[in-house]
C-alpha cells in the first residue's frame, strides 16, 4: 500500500451515472487487476474505495457509478485537481489459474475491474470471453473497449433492449477454463451456481479504512473470517460461504 | 527526559500519542507503513475471552466530520492473541503494548485480564466497559457505577499491571463512573469511547447499519470528549487518557491542557494511516510555536 497525491487528467460521463476518471500519479503499489484505491473525497470523512479499471505506469483509470455523496463529489472534480489516494489495496485476481479460455462476467458497475484483467489476459495470449450485464441499453458501457482488446464479448440486458435478454448467466459460453466475476451479490450467487471450475469472485462491502485495520468489512468464509478490503475483495470459489 | 516524554501509571512513554483500540488492529497493518516504535504505545484491538465475529455488515457508515462503527468487537479471542499476535508484534514493536479487554460478565473480564497479566509485552490493561455495539455486555458495565466498580475490583485482583478503565460517554454523569472505578483501585481512566448514533438510508428507508446503531467517532466528537476529559480530570486523582476525535498535534495539546496525561488517536488512523506518525512529528514544531518547553508541564494547564 502507498499513499500518494494524484492529479485528475480527465473526468467524463460514460452513461447517465457512470463516470470515467483518469488520474496521474505513482502507481507502483498497484500490482494486480481487481485491486482498488481508497480516495479522500473533499468534505467527507471516510475515504471511498473504487476498483482499478486500468493501470499503466503513472496513470490510473477508475470507472465509478454515482450512488451517493462521495461518488457525486468525485464526478464534480475537474482536470488538474488533486486527490489523496491509498493505492495497491486488496488482493486482486489470481491470473495464474486462468487457463487458456478464461471467462469474465461483469454486472453493472462490477464491469470496470474486469477491463484491466482482460487486458492482462489477452496480452498473455489467452482467448478471453466476456459477458457484460446491464439493466437496459442506456446503461451499457465499456463494450467496445473489451472488443478492442480482442476479447469475445456478449452483452445482456434485463429488459432485453440490447444484446441477450436476461442476466450474464443467460449468455454463458459452453466452454471455459476459469471464471472471473464482479457485480452485485445476487449476480455473484447466480454465477456461483451456474458455472464450474476455478472461479474468482470480487465482493463489495462498506469499508472503514480499506487496509485491514478496522474490521469493518469482514465476511465469514469457509476458511475463517476474511476482511474484504485486505484478504479480498477477491475470494476463490472454494472459500465462499453464502449467508442468508 | 525529552520534550515529549510523559509517564503513564508509572511506565514512561516517549510521547503521549497512543493509537486507540479498534483502529490499529494488533499493529501489523501499520507496521507495514512505518516504524511502530515511534509511538508512545498503542492500544490493541478489543479482545475477549472467546473469538468473536462481531455484528453483521454493513457495520460502517459516514457521519458529518466523523464515522459510525458497529463492528461489535471482532477479535480472535485472548488465547490466539497471546499465541499468535503478541509473538508477531514482538518482532517489530519493542515497547510494551496496551491490552484492550472487553467482556460479557465480571468473571470474563477477570479471566481475560489474568491471561494477559502473564505477558511481559503487555504494559497496561485498558478495560473496555463502554463498547456500545455489543448486546448483554460492553457498555452496560460502563453506564452503571456499581457494575463499573465490580469489574474494576475483579480485574485488580488478578493483575499487578496498571488497570485503565475505558469509559462511556453515553451516561448522565461520567465523573460518577470515574469516581466509582477509582474507588476500587483503577490506576487510570481513558475516555471517551464512541457516542451512540445511527443513520438512515434515504433510498431504502432503512438504517444504514445492520445493527441499527453504532458508535460515533471522529472530529465531530472532539469538543464533547474534551469537555468530559476536563470534568473527569477534575473529579479523580488517577491519570486520564483523553481521546475522541483527536486528529492533529494541536488536538493533543488541547486534550493535555484539559487534564489528559496521554492522548489516544482513533478514527483518524482509518482516514489517514499515517496520522499518529504525523502528529508525533508535528508536535515539537507546534510546541515551539506555542511556547511549550515540554508536554509534562501543560497537563491540566488550562484548568
Amino acid at each position: 500500500m502507498k499513499q500518494g497525491i494524484f492529479t485528475v487528467l480527465q473526468n467524463r460521463p460514460l452513461t447517465a451515472d457512470v463516470w470515467e476518471m483518469r488520474l496521474g500519479g505513482d502507481t507502483d503499489a498497484i500490482t494486480a487487476p481487481g485491486q482498488f484505491v481508497n480516495i479522500t473525497v473533499p468534505g467527507l470523512f471516510l475515504r471511498r474505495p473504487i476498483s482499478v479499471c486500468d493501470c499503466e505506469e503513472g496513470e490510473l483509470t477508475l470507472v465509478y457509478k454515482v450512488v451517493g455523496k462521495g461518488t457525486d463529489a468525485l464526478s464534480r472534480l475537474t482536470e488538474g485537481e488533486e486527490l489523496d489516494l491509498l493505492t495497491g489495496l486488496g488482493n486482486g485476481y489470481d491470473l495464474m489459474a486462468a487457463g487458456e479460455n478464461p471467462l469474465l462476467l461483469g454486472g453493472g458497475v462490477g464491469v470496470p475491474p474486469l477491463y484491466w484483467l482482460a487486458k492482462k489476459l489477452t496480452n498473455a495470449g489467452k482467448q478471453v470471453s466476456v459477458v457484460l450485464g446491464f439493466n437496459r441499453r442506456e446503461e451499457v458501457f465499456c463494450e467496445e473497449a473489451f472488443r478492442a482488446l480482442g476479447a469475445k464479448v456478449a452483452v445482456t440486458t434485463v429488459d432485453g433492449s440490447y444484446g441477450t435478454r436476461g442476466f450474464v448467466t443467460d449468455a454463458l459460453p459452453r466452454d471455459y477454463t476459469s471464471v472471473y466475476t464482479c457485480g452485485p451479490l445476487p449476480m455473484l450467487k447466480a454465477v456461483y451456481k451456474a458455472t464450474r471450475g476455478p472461479a474468482f469472485f470480487s465482493f463489495e462491502e462498506r469499508m472503514g479504512c480499506g487496509f485491514g485495520a478496522c474490521m469493518g468489512c469482514t465476511q465469514r468464509t469457509k476458511e475463517g473470517y476474511k476482511r474484504i478490503c485486505k484478504d479480498g475483495p477477491v475470494l476463490r470459489r472454494e472459500e465462499i460461504l453464502w449467508e442468508d | 527526559m525529552g520534550r515529549l516524554n510523559v509517564e503513564l501509571c508509572g511506565i514512561p512513554l516517549d510521547n503521549p500519542v497512543i493509537p486507540a483500540s479498534g483502529t490499529f488492529g494488533y499493529g501489523w497493518e501499520f507496521h507495514e507503513l512505518y516504524d511502530l516504535n515511534i509511538l508512545g504505545t498503542f492500544s490493541f484491538k478489543g479482545t475477549t475471552r472467546e473469538p468473536r465475529f462481531g455484528n453483521p455488515t454493513p457495520r460502517i457508515a459516514e457521519a458529518p466530520s466523523g464515522m459510525l462503527n458497529a463492528v461489535g468487537l471482532q477479535n480472535p479471542g485472548v488465547e490466539k492473541v497471546i499465541a499468535e499476535e503478541l509473538p508477531r508484534l514482538k518482532t517489530h514493536f519493542h515497547k510494551q503494548v496496551m491490552a484492550n479487554v472487553s467482556g460479557f460478565s465480571v468473571e470474563e473480564f477477570a479471566e481475560t485480564c489474568a491471561l494477559l497479566d502473564k505477558e511481559p509485552q503487555v504494559g497496561w490493561l485498558e478495560v473496555n466497559i463502554s463498547c456500545p455495539n455489543v448486546h448483554g455486555g460492553g457498555m452496560s458495565f460502563g453506564t452503571d457505577p456499581k457494575a463499573a466498580a465490580a469489574v474494576t475490583k475483579a480485574v485488580k485482583k488478578v493483575t499487578r499491571k496498571p488497570v485503565i478503565l475505558k469509559l462511556s460517554p453515553n451516561v448522565m454523569d461520567i465523573t460518577e463512573i470515574a469516581r466509582a472505578v477509582e474507588s476500587e483501585g483503577a490506576d487510570g481512566v481513558s475516555l471517551i469511547n464512541t457516542l451512540m448514533g445511527m443513520r438512515i438510508d434515504l433510498k431504502s428507508r432503512r438504517p444504514v447499519l445492520k445493527n441499527r446503531t453504532g458508535g460515533l467517532s471522529g472530529p465531530a466528537v472532539f469538543p464533547v470528549a474534551l469537555r468530559m476529559v476536563w470534568d473527569v480530570a477534575g473529579a479523580v486523582k488517577i491519570p486520564v487518557i483523553g481521546m475522541g476525535g483527536v486528529s492533529t498535534a494541536e488536538d493533543v495539546i488541547e486534550m493535555m491542557l484539559a487534564g489528559a496525561t496521554a492522548v489516544e488517536v482513533g478514527a483518524q488512523n482509518l482516514r489517514d494511516p499515517f496520522a499518529a506518525k504525523t502528529i508525533i512529528e508535528e508536535l515539537p514544531g507546534v510546541m515551539d510555536r506555542l511556547g511549550i518547553e515540554n508536554l509534562r508541564e501543560i497537563i491540566g494547564g488550562a484548568r
